[in-house]
């Protein structure tokens, strides 16, 4: 397996993607300027884009390449794209309504973080691996997961809403690139495909809701109650 | 021997190509008639299925397609489910003429939801059959928005969110089972269902229950199952009745068949109280906070949403119980469930068409104006709260009686004051609806159901009163088969 056979080299260069990944999520955590979000987002994709392809460079698994590509293109250009392109015709620049401050965030965020790193090491003590990369990109899986239901928790605009959810799918990403990577590489395709459907129909219920509902806040959506 | 990767391969066929047609010609009159021809289709191909169904597990299709009872029986409810909902769509889609330029975008949908579900639950692959469950998703929220008013959008968005986001879980869940398999098998190996129970006994537990557990939530919250149920009586309520119908009577049924699976791994791997005790949790959880919203209910659909919580929260029972009389029980209650839930929905469209309100306040005198469907509506609400002689009554009893003798003993005595208290409260309802004030002078209903709007009701209270009466021999033989092999 690939984690158990990792030089000093490739380690360091694995941890040092993972954590910027990580770090990249902290900014979209601090900021409620939409675009920021969206360019962190795209940052953190081609990081994971890098991710894949160092490990398909030293695990050597070639597919991987392929998949390194398709990340940057689809997850760290297109959905970006996409969402920009969504958050011009909606015409809302920032998160007006966020639960707390930005601080506040931040520190909740880094209690997860804490949390995460707790529930990885417990794993990894039980799989005999507590010195081994793969604590860390448990680590970061679940960081990045809980992170991105917090930013869906605090905020209420539907544009933060679908950039929480992409940020959950990319910690599963991160994560199954350095744990499993000789999984199929046809799933990975599938999910990346899946997740440009799941944008498009978002961004097709966000106008669906602007039109209809006249607000795409959650804060305004009250209707369906008890 | 049949050909069951023909069957499987018409019954993926006929829809798409269904689909293209309605798409490409743009009618609504045909789109109907169409998705009609189709259903009755499907329904025989999925009969079919279920008839020849092999005793083993049937591995196919380039190892990607599975064939098991349990499989066959969530695949044969999705027939049935769909064709009374394509029935019942042509009475109350033409009850709404301000739509009629859309319907075939409507058609085109509703097949489309039925093939994504007639996928899902042959799927080999655990990953596909996620990617499949999501497909699901799009298309059925598309369909809960359809009419385009504020609260269907709402109820739409909420479902696409909530349901994606647990959805997210169960993807991390399956992505560890398989790290786990990495372990013993070597880092690269097939992602099958069968590969998984297989190396299950090896992983450790904490990691094996730990990847349980986010995919119990994850496709927990496809169910429905309380406490991650937010977005179910709004996706119910706010779509069309035949849509509700189908998102009830099938859709459920597909994700509780992938907890069931992965509950088969968590066993094979020797830690089924555990496993089962999760389930069985949710799955009381979900009918206590069922019973407490259908007392205080006024939407005619809503209520029947939270009844769905209530019928998952059964199946998880009855499936957390393990033991063959339970899980027969549960398997039993999914066919009772899926026809009776599509009657009470079918009647609440028709009711809701009739007096142009979704309230139950203000739909009085029900009998009065509507002496045949409303009685098969009543009958039915009788029905789908557990009541003597119905099918429904037979199933929840079968797994009550499974469930004593199972290590959690105390869940029976849960389930049956629960359900007590969920049938008085359904009564109380239907008597204020039958009973209750007069009402306005003016705003008696004048609408006149056709025959579309009645007869999937008599065709879904028929089979559930048939078999409340008479538990086929033969069908007790098929439960106790898809118990003992892989589900």
């Amino acid at each position: 397996m690939l984690i158990f056979h990792l030089g000093p080299l490739a380690t360091s260069l694995f941890s040092l993607l993972a954590i910027l990944a990580l770090v990249l999520s902290f900014v979209m955590l601090a900021s409620h300027w939409l675009k920021n979000h969206v360019y962190a987002f795209a940052a953190e994709s081609w990081t994971i884009a890098a991710i894949s392809a160092s490990i398909g460079y030293y695990g050597h698994y070639p597919e991987l390449y392929v998949i390194a590509a398709l990340t940057a293109l689809f997850r760290g250009t297109f959905l970006p794209y996409l969402v920009i392109r969504l958050v011009n015709r909606l015409d809302i620049q920032r998160e007006f309504t966020p639960l707390l401050k930005p601080s506040s965030s931040m520190i909740l965020g880094a209690a997860l973080v804490i949390f995460s790193y707790e529930v990885s090491r417990q794993l990894g003590i039980a799989l005999h691996l507590t010195d081994n990369i793969a604590v860390l990109a448990l680590t970061c899986m679940f960081s990045l997961k809980l992170i991105g239901f917090l930013m869906m928790i605090l905020r209420s605009e539907a544009i933060s809403h679908i950039l929480g959810l992409l940020v959950i799918e990319n910690g599963i990403f991160l994560g199954s690139q350095i744990l499993v990577p000789g999984m199929p590489a046809l799933l990975e395709l599938v999910i990346i495909f899946d997740l440009l459907t799941i944008v498009m129909a978002f961004g097709m219920l966000v106008r669906f809701l602007q039109t209809h509902a006249g607000t795409t806040s959650s804060r305004g959506l009250q209707k369906l109650v008890g | 021997m049949v050909n069951f990767a023909a069957l499987i391969a018409a019954l993926w066929i006929i829809p798409g190509v269904a689909i293209i047609v309605m798409l490409a010609l743009r009618r609504p009159r045909l789109a109907e008639y169409l998705n009609l021809l189709t259903s009755i289709t499907v329904f025989g191909l999925t009969l079919a299925i279920l008839v020849a169904a092999p005793d083993k597990p049937l591995v196919t299709g380039a190892r990607y397609i599975l064939l098991t009872p349990l499989g066959a029986w969530v695949l044969f409810c999705v027939g049935l489910v769909y064709l009374l909902a394509s029935i019942y769509a042509i009475g109350y889609m033409r009850l709404l003429p301000e739509e009629k330029p859309r319907l075939h975008k409507y058609y085109a949908l509703q097949a489309g939801f039925a093939l994504t579900m007639l996928i899902a639950p042959l799927m080999n692959n655990p990953g596909i059959f996620w990617i499949a469950i999501d497909f699901t998703t799009i298309v059925s929220a598309f369909l809960v928005g359809f009419e385009k008013e504020a609260e269907c959008i709402e109820a739409a968005w909420k479902y696409l969110i909530v349901v994606s986001a647990g959805l997210a879980l169960a993807l991390l869940g399956i992505i560890l089972f398989y790290w786990g398999g990495t372990f013993v098998l070597g880092p690269t190996y097939a992602l099958t269902w069968a590969n998984l129970r297989e190396v299950a006994p090896k992983v450790p537990e904490t990691l094996l229950f730990l990847a349980f557990l986010l995919t119990l939530v994850g496709f927990g919250t496809k169910v429905g199952l309380a406490p991650m149920h937010t977005w179910l009586p709004d996706a119910h309520s706010e779509g069309p009745a035949p849509v509700s119908a189908m998102l009830s009577g099938a859709l459920l049924n597909i994700a509780l068949l992938g907890i069931y699976r992965f509950l088969a791994i968590v066993d094979s791997g020797g830690y089924s109280v555990m496993g089962h005790t999760a389930l069985l949790v949710l799955g009381v959880l979900s009918l206590f906070v069922a019973g407490l919203f259908i007392v205080r209910q006024d939407g005619a659909k809503r209520m029947l949403a939270y009844s769905s919580l209530e019928h998952m929260g059964v199946l998880a029972i009855g499936f957390g119980f393990g033991g063959a009389i339970a899980f027969a029980g549960a398997m039993y209650h999914m066919l009772n469930h899926s026809l009776n839930k599509s009657l009470m929905f079918f009647g609440a469209g028709n009711m809701m068409r009739a007096y142009g309100t979704k309230s139950m306040s203000k739909m009085r005198h029900v009998l009065r104006y509507y002496p045949v469907s409303g009685t098969v509506w009543l009958l039915g609400a009788v029905a789908i709260t557990g009541a003597p002689p119905f099918g429904l009554f037979l199933s929840e009893l079968t797994i009550l009686r499974g469930g004593i003798l199972s290590p959690n003993p105390w869940a029976v005595w849960v389930m049956a004051i629960l359900l007590i208290l969920i049938f008085t409260a359904f009564m109380n309802h239907f008597r204020r609806m039958i009973w209750g004030p007069e009402p306005e002078p003016d705003t008696a209903p004048t609408l006149k159901l056709s025959l579309w709007n009645t007869l999937p009701m008599w065709l879904a209270l028929i089979p559930v009163l048939v078999l409340g009466l008479w538990w086929p021999t033969g069908l007790w033989g098929f439960f106790q088969q898809a118990f003992l092999v892989q589900p």
